[in-house]
């Protein structure tokens, strides 16, 4: 299972882990069983297309998933997944 | 071994090395040939004026330190002295160190001076500066060379608060030479957990007041310059484009884009952070290197006002502005001193709670309103709008009121 880091403000919904296993073959895949686990997590990193919301940029390893496929960037055991919002010492996602 | 008096040595000396007249140094520097060329006289002798071009070794620190500044042994090395008699003498120094092109310099800085070409008079450390920034000055990376540009550079700070605390502190210590302070803010009593350039008897005042106390007493040798008002559209090119570079430490979306913009408008590198709880994020934009993003690269757009916890209720760590505001101080030292790889293009993200640093790339969208290829936005917008919040509105009396800017 891939490491997914949590930024602070989701922490709320994962219980205070700032570190959570998840399974899945691609980031869109690993985000819906993230959201089964904490559910509405992905309302706070979806739009209503299902895209990421434009304040909010996915990491694969050190890669945005921008440069890479997407949500449909592949993901294997090893690799960590990094949410990172925008933050503004205080507004934040 | 032969004894030999000092002109019998001097001769010697010259037979065995290379000697350039000043005319055909002039000849080799001004076809643009690569040449070391150091001065090793004396320094009261080198700051009544040197070689435009030349680096400063004492004759009792030239074998010590020549690596530093040419280590390629087949490299032409010119040095020279006041009259071409010491360097004669040193540059078999250095061709015992395997330098196979030394050249001395005849009738030396006079020589030079006296066939009409011109010379440098460096600007120098006074006395009391050499000690103050004798821990810098001996970082080779540094120098007085690089200590001297970090006193002539200006640095405008967005904020006196969290990060703009630390930030300032170090920079001032560090004797950048002027600080700007853009805040509006008077210091409160939740203000000292964490913002360090205030303290308990500063409570009330405006904070770029207590700041220019606080770096006053640390280091005289700051130019403290208060920008005692919003950073707005209207004001923000204006007090931005006399700076070398900008620290941001807003806690608003608006005024990021703002500064944001208004630094890639006027080619100024951007050390950007913020922080919240216990995580802080840094990174730098520098419109003068092609291949760095944007905030706006990074974060097209801002979140939605109501979707996001306000600062007083998320709270932070009073520490961790002390970690990333002390970090952005490192990156405009690097930047300004021209050392060491600037945070461009990527993004450090630090969780104190896990203690974990780790960088992220982050790369320009071509696609960028600012700095893209085709570019939509060219002049400073209504950020409050961009931001989706009321824009600021102006008084029947004229004066115009700001949303209320909170600095971390």
């Amino acid at each position: 299972m891939a490491t997914l880091f949590v930024p602070t403000p989701l922490r709320r919904l994962t219980g205070g882990a700032s570190k959570v296993e998840v399974q899945g073959d691609n980031i869109g895949a690993l985000l819906q069983a993230l959201d089964q686990q904490y559910p509405g997590v992905n309302e706070r990193l979806l739009d209503g297309d299902g895209n990421v919301k434009r304040f909010i940029n996915i990491f694969v390893n050190d890669d945005e998933i921008g440069s890479l496929q997407g949500l449909n960037t592949p993901v294997s055991d090893s690799d960590k997944v990094s949410i990172v919002p925008a933050m503004a010492g205080g507004a934040i996602v | 071994m032969s004894r030999l008096n000092r002109d019998q040595l001097v001769a010697l000396a010259k037979s065995q090395i290379i000697e350039w007249s000043p005319q055909e140094l002039k000849q080799h520097l001004d076809a643009g040939e690569k040449l070391t060329v150091v001065d090793i006289r004396e320094r009261d002798e080198f700051v009544q004026g040197h070689l435009p071009s030349s680096t400063f070794i004492p004759r009792g620190h030239l074998e010590l330190q020549i690596e530093q500044h040419q280590q390629d042994r087949e490299a032409p090395v010119v040095i020279y002295c006041a009259g071409g008699v010491r360097s004669a003498l040193a540059a078999r120094n250095l061709q015992e160190m395997g330098y196979e092109n030394v050249i001395s310099l005849i009738g030396g800085f006079n020589g030079w001076k006296n066939a009409g070409y011109d010379f440098k008079i460096p600007t120098v450390l006074t006395e009391d500066q050499r000690i103050r920034y004798s821990r810098h000055t001996i970082l080779s990376e540094l120098g007085e060379a690089g200590q001297i540009k970090l006193l002539e550079s200006k640095v405008l700070l967005i904020g006196a608060g969290g990060l703009g605390s630390p930030a300032a502190i170090y920079l001032a210590a560090a004797g950048v030479g002027t600080l700007g302070i853009v805040d509006f803010d008077t210091v409160d009593v939740s203000n000292l957990q964490r913002q360090i350039l205030h303290g308990n008897k500063d409570v009330g005042r405006p904070k770029v007041e207590s700041a220019r106390d606080r770096i006053h007493d640390m280091n005289p040798d700051v130019k403290v310059i208060g920008h005692m008002e919003p950073i707005t559209s209207a004001n923000a090119l204006d007090i931005i484009k006399d700076y070398d570079i900008v620290l941001n430490g807003s806690d608003n979306f608006p005024t990021r884009y703002l500064v944001n913009d208004a630094c890639q408008f006027l080619g100024k590198p951007l050390v950007d952070a913020s922080i919240f709880m216990f995580e802080g994020q840094v990174t730098v934009y520098d419109p003068n290197d092609a291949n760095s993003p944007c905030y706006r690269c990074l974060y097209p757009d801002p979140p939605p006002p109501g979707e996001v916890p306000s600062c007083a209720e998320g709270g932070v760590l009073g520490v961790l502005p002390g970690i990333v505001g002390s970090l952005q101080a490192v990156e405009a030292i690097k930047m300004l001193a021209g050392i060491g790889e600037p945070l461009i293009g990527r993004l450090l993200m630090i969780d104190t709670l896990d203690m974990s640093f780790r960088t992220l790339k982050v790369r320009k969208n071509p696609e960028c309103p600012v700095c893209g290829e085709h570019p939509t936005v060219t002049e400073l917008i209504d950020y409050e709008q961009f931001c989706g919040l009321p824009s600021s509105v102006a008084h029947p009396n004229g004066q115009t009121t700001e949303r209320e800017l909170v600095l971390a």
